[in-house]
């Protein structure tokens, strides 16, 4: 099999990318990789500093954090301490990537690889994401809400418009919706829905506040609640309900729920993502050679970028700072091709359903229906544990000592990727906090709760922070109380004084 | 099918607004930084970006999180002796390493500042934020000679080069068509007699047909001796003069280098020179600085000497006034030149030069000059400051002093020179 290499030197050209994205399309065809049309843009290092600062997205409204962001990038750059990623990549359909310009012609074919089929068929294969984002539209809400936010700056001033984003921003992980999406509305009717939105919005809040209290029965009612179910969605709660807020202001915290709410299948899935992605750039790499469409020169220099994104310091090593979800996303993903094409006697206990099937169908289900705390539970190997070397530690307060409760051992298999899979769930690594209260007859005052998890109390100074944060949205008062298991207030915060009952 | 596009052609300065943005809402804190550098910073870097560090934490974006109490487990790699069931004493300071959250770029420990870079015209613009240099608007309005030459419309008469062609092509177009006006009605209407006598049937008239043609080709020729141009289109671009306040502004930097001053007051003194300049070259297009060093006698001489060499001897001030007068009169005519004079001496005079001294000032610079301005670098007052302090009182708006202890005021003082007044 001797075919022609598609290059050899180490400089890329325009019309090599091309003959390369082919190539590796077709492969990606051939592994039932199911894409959005890609959109590949070359850019430099710059603009790569610019698209880090806007969290990857093209167009993105104006903010102080992303200058912030930004400044600090661009010095870490400067000095050396951080080195850019080769690409980002948007879910938008067609699904923009970006290159960067310096990385040499096997680094693009890597890149196209992990990020044009790797991410690209996750975010279009992936339930979450097929669930809860509208890839097809996302470039133009974005768009509208730049323009919105550029508008209401010029009509309302920067500084009225930065302290409501402040505030939004502060709440940002508030404001997702966990259980249920809203039905789907296309980009352009986003726009005359704002405007219907406000008149209806300002119309009915008004009815919600005109209450006059009538004292002359003196007779209290079983007290009812206000939302009467606990709200999850703090923002969207304020969006709808905060008597104070002008309509402007509501659509900006609809903005910046909308956009959080997009970006929250990401951070349920990051070590499927990136494992995914790697997974195929390791396997469509390692195609391209076998076809020989590559030569040695590449393959090695694929290995040695390809070791480094997977690179996993130990527990003590000065470098370490958390599981690299790059690492532990492919190696279940190449421990469950494994299982699927070399089954061994343990795999055909721990998994009877998948020992010996079709890998690339099983693997296929394993990145549609999951997401990271499903994915660890359903597919973490014993070989795999063992291969880290993990371990768990519990640390519990009332206890004066640190404990190792699981090894990657016989007894700590099962226990080890339970705390592991609760490690990446969002549930219970975020704090609980829901809307639970309005004082609607008395002083409006709002009252959160938060259901503490295992006895964790909230970091106080950030609480007492948003909480003003939340008071400038709400207008009144707010408390927050964190409730323990049995139902008893732990702590409370509110915007008046903190009081602490302990 | 995928596209492939070069974005490296657009503009790489998308975060220009939100890192404006930033400096902004951190103006304040970062003017604090600027002026603390100042005073720690080498001379010669003193020209040049800098860089920012702000408390992390007032850069902080809240989000709600987990304190550091209850119970919580957590999975590393990399086991190497440990089995379940092991026990540890806490290791001192709260919970181990935290979860890998956050972008994997944001390693640094959390307790740094924030540090960040801003390029030279902003630090000049932080430093010299609120200052103005005094008497600028007075001298841009009253001693204005230097000339601006402005469009101001057309005009029929001017030099060549002035020419306005398409507008003198106009109005001879205009003029062509004016002065023709009479004969082309009178060709339209024999035009249509013709067109009139040409479809009619039958051969009647061919020779009042040939006589029409002869006159249209004799008007039409008529038309054609018009002339083309003549000096009567002619425009001309109008320019007018307009008084331009004067960019260019000089610097007398007067020192006292008798044996009295040691190197730390020259040390102060150059970096109050050395603000001024830069001050004032940020107002002006041009800045000359011109040195004179002095003890019993002054002479004008180059940066160097100026700073470094060392003399000995008594001090006679006035000497040195009356030779910035002699330089200012001979090169630097104060209609064309912002003239400011910055003065930085330990205070010592010799008793009987007071006088001189006062004289010197307030009858011979003092008409002449934007802005005197004295600092004293001692830890009391000494006789000069005395005999300036008269001169202050009368002339406020053309003379300050103050005074310098140590390093950290030099700033400050330089501040206070040059606060902008309110009116």
């Amino acid at each position: 099999m001797t075919r022609q290499y598609l290059s050899t030197g180490s400089e890329w050209t325009f019309e090599l990318l091309d003959v390369y994205d082919k190539a590796i399309g077709n492969l990606a065809e051939k592994f039932e990789l199911d894409t959005y049309p890609n959109q590949i843009e070359v850019i430099n290092s710059e603009q790569m500093i610019d698209a880090y600062a806007a969290v990857g997205m093209p167009l993105m409204y104006h903010h102080w954090s992303f200058g912030k962001k930004f400044l600090n990038n661009m010095q870490n750059y400067r000095r050396g301490r951080m080195g850019l990623a080769y690409e980002i990549v948007i879910n938008s359909n067609p699904c923009i990537a970006y290159l960067m310009e310096e990385n040499t012609m096997a680094m693009q074919a890597l890149v196209i690889a992990h990020a044009c089929y790797g991410h690209n068929s996750f975010f279009k294969g992936n339930y979450l994401f097929r669930q809860w984002t509208s890839a097809d539209s996302i470039i133009d809400y974005l768009l509208f809400a730049r323009h919105y936010i550029h508008q209401c700056e010029e009509k309302y001033g920067v500084d009225a418009v930065e302290e409501l984003l402040d505030a939004c921003h502060a709440l940002m992980n508030q404001g997702v919706n966990r259980y249920m999406r809203p039905s789907a509305i296309s980009a352009e009717m986003e726009i005359n829905q704002a405007k219907e939105r406000e008149e209806y919005i300002q119309r009915n809040i008004n009815d919600l506040w005109r209450t006059i209290p009538s004292k002359k029965d003196g007779q209290t009612k079983a007290k009812r609640r206000f939302p009467a179910e606990p709200e999850e969605n703090v923002l969207y709660f304020i969006e709808k309900n905060a008597p104070l807020l002008k309509t402007w202001q509501r659509e900006l915290i609809r903005i910046v729920r909308k956009i959080a709410q997009y970006f929250y299948p990401q951070r349920q899935t990051q070590v499927m993502n990136e494992g995914w992605a790697s997974f195929w750039h390791f396997t469509l790499m390692h195609e391209l050679y076998n076809e020989g469409l590559i030569n040695e020169g590449y393959i090695l220099e694929f290995l040695h970028s390809h070791s480094s994104v997977v690179f996993q310091p130990d527990f003590d090593d000065p470098r370490y700072s958390g599981i690299n979800p790059y690492t532990l996303g492919f190696n279940i993903y190449r421990d469950l091709r494994r299982i699927c094409e070399h089954p061994e006697e343990e795999d055909k206990l721990w998994f009877p359903d998948i020992a010996g099937s079709d890998w690339l169908k099983t693997l296929h289900h394993a990145m549609s229906q999951f997401k990271d705390e499903s994915f660890i539970l359903q597919f973490l190997s014993p070989r795999v544990m063992r291969e880290m070397k993990l371990f768990c530690m519990d640390d519990d307060d009332r206890e004066p000592y640190l404990e190792v409760s699981a090894i990657h051992d016989e007894s700590g298999y099962k226990a080890l990727r339970a705390s592991l899979s609760n490690q990446y769930n969002l549930g219970n690594q975020e704090p609980n906090i829901q809307v639970y209260d309005v004082d609607v007859r008395g002083d409006r005052s709002l009252t959160l709760i938060h259901t503490m998890h295992k006895g964790q109390n909230l970091d106080a100074d950030t609480a007492m922070e948003i909480l003003k944060h939340l008071h400038l949205l709400w207008g009144f008062d707010v408390k927050l109380n964190s409730v323990d298991s049995s139902g008893e207030i732990q702590h409370s915060y509110c915007t008046s004084e903190t009081h602490k009952v302990s | 099918m995928s596209i492939i596009i070069d974005r490296r052609l657009n503009s790489g300065k998308k975060s220009t607004v939100n890192r404006q943005r930033f400096l902004r809402r951190y103006k304040s804190t970062i003017k604090e930084s600027v002026q603390e550098q100042i005073n720690n910073r080498s001379i010669t870097d003193m020209e040049q970006g800098t860089d920012i560090s702000i408390p992390r934490k007032d850069v902080s974006e809240p989000v709600f999180h987990h304190g550091d109490n209850g119970h919580r487990q957590r999975v590393h790699p990399g086991n190497k002796e440990f089995h379940s069931g092991d026990r540890f004493n806490r290791p001192e300071g709260g919970q181990g390493q935290g979860p890998g959250k956050g972008d994997a770029s944001n390693q640094g420990s959390g307790i740094d500042d924030f540090i960040f870079q801003i390029n030279r015209d902003e630090f000049l613009q932080y430093l010299f934020e609120d200052l103005e240099l005094p008497n600028l608007i007075k001298k841009e309005l009253m001693d204005s000679t230097e000339y601006s030459l402005k469009r101001a419309g057309f005009t029929t008469a001017g030099s060549p080069d002035r020419l306005n062609v398409i507008r003198s092509l106009r109005a001879a177009h205009a003029r062509r068509i004016a002065l023709s006006g009479k004969e082309r009605l009178v060709i339209r209407e024999l035009k249509r007699e013709l067109r009139e006598l040409e479809v009619q049937p039958g051969q009647t008239n061919r020779e009042k047909q040939e006589q029409l043609r002869i006159q249209i080709t004799e008007l039409n020729k008529k038309l054609r001796r018009l002339p083309f141009i003549d000096d009567f289109d002619l425009r001309f671009n109008n320019l007018v003069k307009v008084p331009q306040p004067s960019s260019k502004a000089v610097m007398v930097c007067i020192m006292d280098v008798s044996g009295s001053m040691t190197r730390e007051i020259k040390d102060i003194a150059k970096r109050f020179f050395l603000l001024l300049y830069l001050f004032l070259e940020k107002n002006y297009e041009a800045t000359e600085v011109i040195f004179i060093r002095h003890h019993t006698e002054a002479r004008e001489c180059n940066e160097h000497d100026f700073f470094y060499s060392q003399e000995t001897g008594g001090t006679i001030v006035s000497s040195a006034l009356i030779l910035a007068h002699q330089i200012i009169n001979d090169r630097y005519p104060p209609e064309k030149w912002n003239i400011y004079m910055a003065q930085a001496s330990d205070g010592d005079n010799w008793d009987s030069d007071n006088q001189a001294c006062h004289d010197a000032i307030t009858q011979k610079l003092i008409p002449l000059v934007q802005y005197f301005a004295y600092v004293e670098i001692a830890n009391r007052h000494q006789n000069l400051w005395h005999t300036y302090k008269d001169i202050e009182r009368t002339y406020k708006e053309h003379f300050a002093q103050q005074q310098i202890h140590d390093q950290s005021d030099i700033y400050p003082v330089f501040r206070r020179l040059f606060e902008k007044k309110v009116d």
